[in-house]
């Protein structure tokens, strides 16, 4: 029984990894770049929803609408700001950039909200389910995240293959020189993605700060990069791979935690990774590429 | 001497060495004479801890062109490794020299082998793969230092994870005790110790750059494929310059944590780890006494800007993006050439030498 | 050659004005002021603390001030932040040195102020720490303390719950990599094996898994714990408490210090924390007069922020040096280490009645005072 308890609490987490990790595969996808700051534009995300929908008390579904718009404005203006002078540079430099956007917003957010945790009430107003006498617990929350990372797979899985833009956005992920030579509009394509990944990254926020109600500017950091581990293991590029990738990263974490230590959680997390990568580079679902000269 | 002096890299290096040593030889004899100022003289060590840091990813940045964010977990282990010996030895070696000379070697080599063991498989893969496995490779370090408890007693030493597996004799001596790390450390560091270091790891930088090795490992930063065709061993070489890198970062971490009595993982996280890519970043990738002197600098100027250190991050995060789109921006390179300093100067001495002729010697 | 020479005299000009801006000044203390230093986080993640403590430590001395000083020499307080680091707290120190300091009111967090204690060793300066908890932290001779040491909290919590028989099955959570919170818990548990209750469950969290409790909770529920100890600060605190309400999880909750602030949590539904049992040394709702006026100039002072348990150790770390220095007749002329050596022998014979109740101290440091439970009832604290 409580084996079930821990694998629902993983699932929960998982979810959530998912979302943020299907923003990362995307932006990594299109743009080539690992995108250091989607972690802390889920930060962004959450202080928006708390400021509107708590600080100034207005209604909860205008707060996140808010918040999503919000960060899909913050992904453009960073990526135009500090990616796109950037193209073309060497994949360090760009790198080095992104951990500075991240540190950026952190330390904005530090100086803005103050290291104080602000306590989030969660936007799910879905009950609980009880099972086998109240033994078993599945919140509100991890209903809506599992639902919530599920639509938005086959949505986004849809946009891509059936949609204008997003067959654009494949033929920039296959050779950007010769998407252009098509007629696509690269610099728009790789705008739109950080659109899209920014407003992933907004929901990964209220859904995460909603689970786990409370706010600090550190918030989205290694969520975020735990996220990436979990885009790694399902292949960095796929998004079916990002959510099984997540959901199985929460799953280790909440087991690993419960039967080997919870002290060194973070120890076996993150051997995962490492182990992954020297293993099967490519994750689960990924494809191998073979580099041009 | 006049041969040697001819090569450019060479009269380079020497200056740096020059410098360093002039920056001793004047804060020495100000410490000694007592008129400089507490603040200063309790910089002095980790100045040489930061200078060292800085150095050695150069040498990984800079000169291998791969990012490591774990910079800060080498330092860990050379720290943890050369306190957990210090103190065990605390009793056994009366001589604080050899002892401390003993502590930086090990904390070196312990580094060292954590630098091939993890770097044996990861150097295989490259650009942000790399950076997010040394990420992960230091939270793991940072995480078991934090729940590692090490006793000694007359049975010999006890390991454990928990309070409770290190069950000591009465005359035992707890040196690890989890996340409250380890106290009474002997403040081995001097001024002279961490400039003699820093000597050190310029020369075998210097000559590491210099060597058939060094120009093997930039070809393989300029063009990796280009390189392995010529028939350059790409792990191996990878694997030198990466080992020599956290060997340095070990002895930075001996360097520093004997500076202070006590040792907590605190200090070894992903914060000190970007740190030190500021200075590396500020400083120049590839320029070794950048490095030098951005460590130098981002080290003293907070102290004297005290309470300016609720920015002091916010300013090093601006900093890093506006030195990293101004140096690589593919655009900006056209503005760049036209306004460097360097240029300027030269425009001017070639003014000078061709007389009225400036406008031919643009 | 001649550039060269250039080159060179350039260079030794610039050294000399360097110089010039590193040297120390000449000492000049005029003889009716006593300078006192502090040391705590007033940026970052532990500002709230040093924060606090600099708050309650400037009302303080303003009120000393106000009423003639400490043998008729004015007080200087001057605060230099540490960011809760070892390295920084050091640097703090040296510049407190540079700026006169006699005697050092720090450092608020426990692993700086190890630090710090072997460079005032070194010197010999005398140093009360307001809320260094850790046994290490006043390891020197002339190292003080106000509040509990961490090992005093853990045996005191582990005591009261078995003697008031709270609970027979116990829960703990405690942060794996925080030296306050594993403080406390090895001598909670080591303790417990004397106390009539049973530890069942105790699971750590890291300072990067500190938002996901379900699955520590979830053990800790299955184990049929009644009463969960978390010997944790209050920012987690508010999480785990959120987060066993939603999976129906109701024991008792039992906390040491560290979630004092737990009330002040922007946003904390209140409700969550009812019958919240704290051992702690101050409750700012207390009625005592003395309670009474602090919090109420607190408030006045510092845009009406209800004062917690660090400002009030602060606060009594004050009055503690001025009654040790009109015990020990310090004047303003003595040096440092005189001024220590007279402080320490003044420490063993002085009792101080402050916010945090009658305390005396032994030759080692250690306060010893009575520990006080809270309860958390309507939203506030009461004192049981």
């Amino acid at each position: 029984m409580s084996f079930i308890s821990y694998l629902i609490s993983g699932i929960s987490l998982g979810s959530i990894y998912a979302i943020i990790a299907l923003g990362y595969t995307m932006v990594y996808g299109i743009a080539k770049m690992l995108n250091f700051a989607h972690g802390d534009i889920i930060m962004v995300g959450g202080y928006a929803v708390f400021t509107i929908g708590i600080t100034c008390g207005m209604n909860k579904w205008i707060a996140m609408l808010v918040g999503v718009v919000v960060c899909t404005v913050l992904g453009i203006v960073i990526e135009k700001v500090a990616y796109k002078p950037l193209r073309g540079a060497s994949s360090l430099a760009v790198l080095i950039t992104a951990i500075g956007v991240s540190y950026l917003l952190q330390n904005l957010a530090l100086l803005i909200f103050g290291s104080n945790p602000k306590s989030f009430t969660s936007v799910v107003s879905v009950p609980m389910i009880k099972l086998a006498n109240g033994e078993l617990t599945i919140t509100g929350e991890t209903i809506v995240t599992i639902i919530v990372c599920i639509i938005i797979m086959v949505v986004l899985t849809l946009f891509i293959n059936k949609t204008k833009a997003g067959r654009a956005m494949l033929a920039v992920s296959e050779d950007k020189g010769a998407a252009q030579l098509m007629g696509v509009n690269v610099n728009g394509t790789i705008a739109l993605t950080f659109a899209i990944g920014s407003a992933l990254a907004a929901v990964a926020g209220i859904l995460l700060c909603s689970a786990y109600p409370q706010i600090i500017p550190t918030t989205g950091a290694m969520p975020g990069i735990k996220a990436f581990t979990a885009a790694v293991f399902g292949g960095i590029g796929s998004i079916p791979g990002a959510l099984i990738g997540g959901i199985i990263l929460g799953v280790i974490e909440s087991l690993g935690q419960a039967y080997i230590s919870s002290q060194l959680a973070d120890a076996i997390v993150f051997s995962v990774l490492i182990i992954v990568l020297l293993v099967k580079p490519t994750g689960i679902f990924g494809k191998k590429i073979n580099e041009k000269v | 001497m006049k041969s040697l002096l001819q090569k450019k890299s060479t009269r380079n290096n020497l200056i740096t060495y020059g410098a360093v040593i002039v920056f001793y030889a004047v804060f020495q004899t100000l410490a000694t004479t007592g008129s400089l100022k507490s603040l200063y003289k309790g910089l002095l060590v980790p100045i040489c801890a930061y200078v060292i840091l800085a150095v050695s990813l150069n040498l990984t940045v800079g000169i291998l062109g791969e990012l490591s964010l774990g910079h800060a977990g080498f330092m860990c282990i050379g720290a943890y490794s050369s306190v957990i010996f210090s103190l065990a030895t605390h009793e056994t070696i009366k001589s604080d020299f050899l002892r401390f000379l003993l502590a930086l070697i090990i904390g070196g080599v312990c580094a060292a082998i954590f630098g091939i063991i993890i770097g044996v498989p990861i150097l295989r893969l490259s650009g942000d793969y790399l950076a997010i496995v040394t990420l992960a490779f230091g939270e793991i370090i940072k995480n078991i230092c934090n729940v590692l408890y090490i006793g000694y007693d007359s049975n010999g030493f006890q390991v454990g994870i928990k309070d409770s597996s290190v069950q000591l004799a009465e005359d035992g001596k707890m040196i690890l005790k989890g996340a409250m790390g380890a106290s009474d450390i002997p403040k081995d560091s001097t001024f002279t110790i961490g400039i003699i270091l820093v000597l050190i790891t310029l020369f075998v930088v210097f000559n590491f750059v210099d060597s058939r090795a060094g120009r093997a490992v930039m070809s393989i930063r300029d063009n990796r494929i280009a390189a392995q065709s010529t028939g350059i061993n790409i792990t191996k070489y990878k694997l030198l310059a990466f080992t020599i890198s956290s060997f340095f970062a070990g002895i930075a971490g001996t360097l520093y944590a004997h500076n202070y009595s006590i040792l907590t993982t605190k200090k070894y996280d992903y914060n000190t780890s970007i740190a030190i890519l500021v200075f590396v970043v500020l400083g120049g990738m590839g320029n070794i006494r950048g490095s030098i002197i951005a460590a130098l600098i981002l080290t003293v100027l907070p102290e004297i800007l005290r309470g300016f250190s609720e920015y002091r991050m916010l300013i090093y995060s601006v900093v890093l993006i506006a030195m990293m789109i101004y140096n690589s921006s593919p655009k900006l390179q056209g503005i760049k050439e036209k306004y460097s300093i360097k240029r300027i100067l030269d425009a001017k001495k070639r003014a000078k030498a061709l007389g009225e002729n400036e406008k031919e010697a643009e | 050659m001649k550039k060269l020479a250039k080159k060179i005299s350039a260079l030794l000009l610039a050294v000399v004005m360097i110089v010039a801006c590193f040297a120390a000044c000449g000492k000049n203390n005029s003889n009716a002021t006593l300078k006192i230093g502090g040391i705590g986080p007033i940026t970052g993640p532990a500002a709230v603390y040093g924060q606090a403590v600099k708050n309650a430590a400037e009302l303080a001395v303003k009120e000393i001030n106000a009423a003639g000083g400490i043998n008729g020499m004015q007080v200087e307080f001057s605060w230099q932040d540490d960011e809760h680091d070892a390295e920084k707290a050091v640097t703090a120190y040296n510049t407190l040195k540079d700026w006169g300091m006699q005697i050092l009111m720090g450092t608020v967090t426990s692993a700086p102020c190890t630090a710090v204690v072997a460079s005032t060793k070194e010197d010999n300066m005398f140093q009360l720490t307001p809320s260094g908890s850790a046994v290490e932290s006043i390891a020197a001779d002339n190292a003080f303390r106000v509040c509990f040491s961490d090992p005093n909290q853990g045996i005191a919590s582990a005591k009261y719950i078995g003697t008031n028989n709270l609970a027979k099955k116990v829960g703990v959570i405690y942060n794996s990599s925080d030296v306050y919170s594993t403080g406390i818990y090895n001598k909670f548990k080591a303790e417990a094996e004397n106390q009539p209750f049973e530890i069942v469950a105790a699971e750590a969290f890291t300072d990067t898994t500190k938002t996901n409790f379900t699955t520590q909770l979830n053990k800790i529920k299955a184990a049929g714990a009644e009463l969960l100890f978390l010997p944790i600060y209050y920012q987690e605190a508010a999480l785990i408490l959120t987060q066993a309400n939603s999976m129906g999880f109701k024991p008792i909750f039992f906390g040491c210090d560290g979630l004092d602030g737990l009330l002040a949590v922007d946003n904390f539904d209140k409700a969550l924390a009812e019958g919240v049992i704290l051992l702690t040394p101050f409750a700012a709702d207390a009625t005592d007069e003395k309670t009474v006026k602090f919090v109420a100039d607190y408030k006045a002072a510092y845009n009406n922020e209800v004062p917690n348990q660090f400002a009030a150790d602060a606060y009594d770390a004050i009055y503690t040096i001025k009654a040790a220095a009109e015990k020990a007749n310090i004047n303003s002329n003595m040096s440092v280490s005189d001024i220590c050596d007279a402080m320490k022998t003044a420490m063993t014979q002085i009792t101080v009645t402050g916010l945090t109740g009658t305390i005396t101290w032994t030759a080692d440091g250690e306060a010893s005072k009575d520990p006080k439970t809270v309860k958390i009832v309507d939203g506030a604290y009461k004192a049981m």
